[in-house]
């Protein structure tokens, strides 16, 4: 191989190689990943018919784990569960019908307002809609 | 490359349809003086070269990207961190930015103070200036993309400089953020623009800038004779030259996006007060340290606007430095305007630096 | 001297004309203050000795004001009379049940001849309590009244009187916020306290506590003030079987659980109190963990000593703690270097609540003072937070996989670069332009 050969295949190659580094994240990009949308500010927290009166259900909701409860009386409704005293996820009491912490034994009734124990402030409350068979919540 | 023009069958059809050889000629015919200052005849090749990125990764951003209040924030989030490579192309495409807009302000002052805009360059420059203008708009209007706190207030503070301006200030203010607040309907009205409004103005006047390059060939600095100096044919000894350039522009770009990844920051919250250290990009920065330290009022002017006015000004003179330096025409060294120029470059510098300290 | 005049004015303009006499008429009338009508008002307000005005001024924003309730509803007496006839007498009528101010000994029944009389109550107020005598003559404040001694608190000392404010309003004294400094008022003052013998810094050791600087720094109205524990109305040191009672109406867990340790029992047996302890009270420190196990400043060691049960379980819980905590600092450490270095860890930091629940639900399971119930809350919590450092591994390998992109990325770029140099540079020395 003559020198001029050599410069040829470098050049080449280094074009190709290049032309690889560079094609290959943007293939990958485009290949849609396993959840092919990006989860907004709405999440669906559960199917209709899977919580039964007078249960809750814990879901996430970005990083932070919600709770979505339906009341006695069929009505549901959704809140942050992070505790507002140490922030322990909460969870829901069939028994005492109430939103209730494991951790201090904080107690919420059922639109959120801290009633007895240590929480100091009442649990957000986010927005519950029926869409299909989807039960979505979204902040406010 | 080289090689002498083959009439081969393609090029032989090519040419019957498009008049291919007359273009070739034409690129082949240009020529690169050389001499001491040559190395800034790069930097226009380096804004283009962001430029080109630019168009690339915003296409590819677009695949996932969702332009409302709702989903904004999280489909970047979700591009960054879900997408395989996202955090790579929206990195790319952020640094990108940026330092476009840092070679074009390069090239701009290089070519100011070269006087490359005399006569018959006037138009170039005129084409140039328009261009850094889109540029900054680009820059502006994609800020708010992301929908994050930062750019969500840096936007509200912008916007509001519109208001300002007597009489139609309101009507602007509503127009550019699509309603009386920053919403979601800004953010709509701001993605329009950053991907359909300006590239295709941005290419109409690229196209230009390009043609009339290429056309008038490049300027010498006064004091060089272009017949004296050795010369370089532009392909393909200085478009090799310019390809080793933006390859190594390509490096700089992957080092900053993977080391210094772009920041997201926290979701858009209308309700919440404004974060410290609100601040436009850095591009900006400079004109909005001015209007801080304006006084409320000048005499019987409000402050801001009497900034708006100079600004608005500056860019008026700006556009018209071929037109206003007649010496130049004559070949011959102003003697002020070098010191005009380095007045502005030591402003910019002082009060973006102002603008991160205090 | 006003009124003569007024009266030789009128007769005079009797003579002149009827029609002027209607201006006259109306014209005295407002050269007086503001004539209420109330002559208990009218009379008092006039009145220079302040301490007999001041109540008319002071009433204004009393909540029984508010009600439609005027100084008679307390007082008693006739406010129709006594002013236009220049006599206070017929105003201040015992016939009429005028009392005047009560002594302080006499103010319980005073407040109470209304507060707890529930029918009168229904009237205004249904859901008020009636029972505000009752306790407080269980009250130390209220036994020693009895006894004579005129300066323990009344009703008025803690509620004041004229511009009693209701509980609820931010500006009375026995507001939740304000509580702690109303019983400093005298609980506080070394002098005023001094026949009774007890200590009077109670008020200093609750502003350093955890429970006084959760209401007096951080307004948390959560937070209990004096009454919480003592009481209000019937306020005794605490006369609770155990102090555990008062702190278990919040701390309800740490009270179920150390019901069922076996300090119960010991602490029983030796006369300590259950929760003060350990924690102390008026000054309640916030909790560290250095308090369990066996160290330095440890409290455990207070009672056991190498070789006995107790001592192992403290040793072993306080390890068994610590291994916990250092679990959860790397779970967070490895989750914040990946997210800060562009990697999702969304789904990490979602498991992540759940061990740091672990260690909250820890910390409260030490009062089983048992290590096998503690372990099992601990336990758990270490599981859950090595899951979470398994996730923030992997997050940081694929940072890593980045970063190995870009090594080789680099040098291809260079590659190409030198490549396009070299080839410029034979292109040029064979064709030189």
């Amino acid at each position: 191989m003559n020198r001029r050969g050599f410069f040829d295949i470098f050049l080449g190659g280094g074009i190709a190689a290049l032309g690889a580094a560079v094609l290959y994240p943007l293939v990958r990009f485009v290949i849609p990943p396993e959840q092919p949308e990006a989860t907004v500010s709405q999440v669906v927290a559960a199917k209709v018919g899977e919580l039964a009166p007078n249960s809750g259900k814990i879901f996430r909701f970005g990083k932070d784990p919600a709770i979505l409860v339906m009341t006695p009386n069929g009505q549901y409704r959704a809140f942050t569960a992070i505790c507002t005293h140490l922030d322990c996820t909460v969870q829901y009491s069939s028994e005492m019908q109430q939103i209730w912490c494991a951790c201090h034994n904080g107690h919420y009734d059922l639109n959120g307002n801290n009633i007895s124990g240590p929480p100091p402030a009442p649990l957000a409350a986010y927005s519950v809609s029926v869409r299909g068979d989807q039960i979505l919540v979204s902040k406010a | 490359m080289s090689e002498p023009a083959t009439h081969s069958g393609i090029s032989q059809w090519l040419d019957e349809r498009l008049g291919w050889h007359a273009i070739k000629e034409l690129a082949l015919h240009k020529r690169v003086p050389m001499h001491k200052h040559s190395i800034w005849y790069y930097l226009g090749g380096m804004t283009l070269f962001c430029f080109l990125v630019q168009i690339v990764t915003g296409i590819f951003l677009l695949l996932y990207y969702r332009p409302t209040a709702e989903a904004a924030f999280e489909s970047v989030e979700f591009i960054m961190t879900d997408v395989k490579f996202g955090w790579l192309i929206r990195s790319i495409h952020s640094w990108s930015a940026n330092l476009m807009i840092f070679f074009a302000f390069v090239h701009m002052f290089s070519v100011f103070f070269l006087r490359a805009y005399r006569r018959p360059r006037e138009l170039t420059w005129v084409s140039g200036a328009f261009l850094l203008f889109l540029s900054l708009g680009f820059g502006f209007s994609g800020y708010l993309l992301p929908w994050n706190q930062l750019a969500y207030f840096a936007t509200k503070v912008g916007t509001d400089i519109l208001g300002q301006i007597p009489l139609i200030g309101e009507w602007l203010l509503t127009v550019a953020r699509g309603g009386e607040d920053v919403t979601g309907a800004t953010l709509t009205r701001f993605f329009g623009v950053h991907v359909a409004v300006l590239p295709m103005i941005s290419t109409f006047f690229l196209l230009g800038h390009l043609a009339l390059v290429q056309k008038q060939g490049m300027s010498v600095p006064i004091g060089e004779e272009y017949k004296k100096t050795r010369q370089m044919p532009f392909i393909p000894n200085f478009a090799l030259r310019d390809l080793v350039g933006w390859t190594l522009a390509l490096g700089i770009l992957v080092l900053l996006a993977s080391l210094f990844p772009w920041e997201l920051g926290e979701k858009a919250d209308p309700l919440a007060s404004a974060p410290a250290g609100i601040r436009p990009e850095w591009f900006f920065c400079f004109m909005f340290q001015t209007l801080k330290y304006i006084p409320g009022k000048v005499w019987f002017i409000n402050g801001e606007l009497l900034g708006i006015i100079a600004f608005g000004l500056g860019g008026a003179a700006l556009v018209l430095v071929p037109f206003l330096d007649r010496r130049a025409a004559r070949e011959e060294r102003h003697k002020w305007l070098p010191v005009i120029g380095w007045l502005v470059i030591l402003y910019i510098i002082v009060f973006t630096v102002l603008a991160y300290v205090v | 001297m006003k009124m003569l005049r007024t009266d030789f004015i009128l007769r005079f303009l009797i003579a002149v004309s009827i029609a002027v006499l209607a201006t006259f008429v109306l014209a005295p009338q407002d050269t007086r203050a503001k004539a209420t009508g109330n002559s208990c008002v009218d009379c008092h307000s006039e009145i220079p000795d302040k301490q007999l005005s001041d109540p008319v001024k002071g009433v204004e924003s009393d909540i029984h004001h508010a009600k439609g309730l005027g100084c008679q509803d307390c007082h008693g007496g006739d406010p129709t009379k006594g002013m236009a006839e220049g006599d206070p007498e017929l105003a201040h009528n015992p016939a009429k049940g005028f009392v005047g101010a009560p002594t302080s000994k006499e103010i319980p029944d005073f407040c109470a001849k209304c507060h707890s009389d529930v029918e009168f109550m229904k009237r205004y107020n249904p859901k008020l309590r009636v029972d505000q005598l009752l306790e407080y003559r269980s009250s130390k404040h209220g036994k020693l009244l009895e006894t004579g001694d005129g300066k323990v608190a009344t009703c008025v000392s803690c509620h004041g009187v004229h511009g009693i404010l209701a509980v609820s309003d931010t500006r009375s004294p026995v507001f939740r916020a304000n509580a702690p400094g109303t019983c400093a008022k005298c609980h506080a003052n070394a002098g005023y306290m001094k026949p009774y013998g007890i200590p009077t810094n109670q008020f200093d050791l609750y502003k350093s506590s955890v429970h006084g600087m959760q209401l007096l720094e951080k307004g948390d109205l959560a937070a209990p003030a004096c009454n919480n524990c003592h009481g209000n109305h019937g306020a005794t040191p605490p006369g609770l079987t155990s102090i555990a009672f008062a702190c278990g109406e919040c701390h309800a867990n740490n009270r179920d659980f150390f019901n069922q340790s076996p300090h119960k029992e010991a602490y029983t047996k030796m006369g300590l109190g259950e929760c003060t302890t350990c924690h102390n009270h008026h000054d309640i420190a916030k909790p560290t963990d250095a308090m369990l196990g066996v160290g330095e400043r440890a409290l455990c060691v207070r009672c056991h000593s190498q070789g006995d049960k107790g001592f192992e379980t403290a040793a072993k819980m306080a390890v068994e703690l610590d291994t916990l905590k250092l679990t959860l600092n790397l779970a967070h450490e490895l989750l914040t270097r990946a997210e800060q270095g562009g990697i999702n860890v969304r789904l990490g930091k979602y498991d992540l609540h759940t061990a740091d629940d672990a260690l909250i639900k820890a910390r409260t399971a030490i009062h089983y003072f048992d290590f096998d119930k503690f372990h099992e809350v601990s336990g758990a919590g270490v599981t859950e937070a090595r899951q979470v450092i398994t996730q923030g591994e992997e997050a940081l390998h694929d940072l890593r996989i980045r970063q190995i992109g870009l090594g080789v990325s680099v040098p291809i770029i260079l590659w190409v670069a030198l490549a396009l140099y070299l080839r410029i540079r034979r292109m040029e020395r064979e064709k030189p332009f």
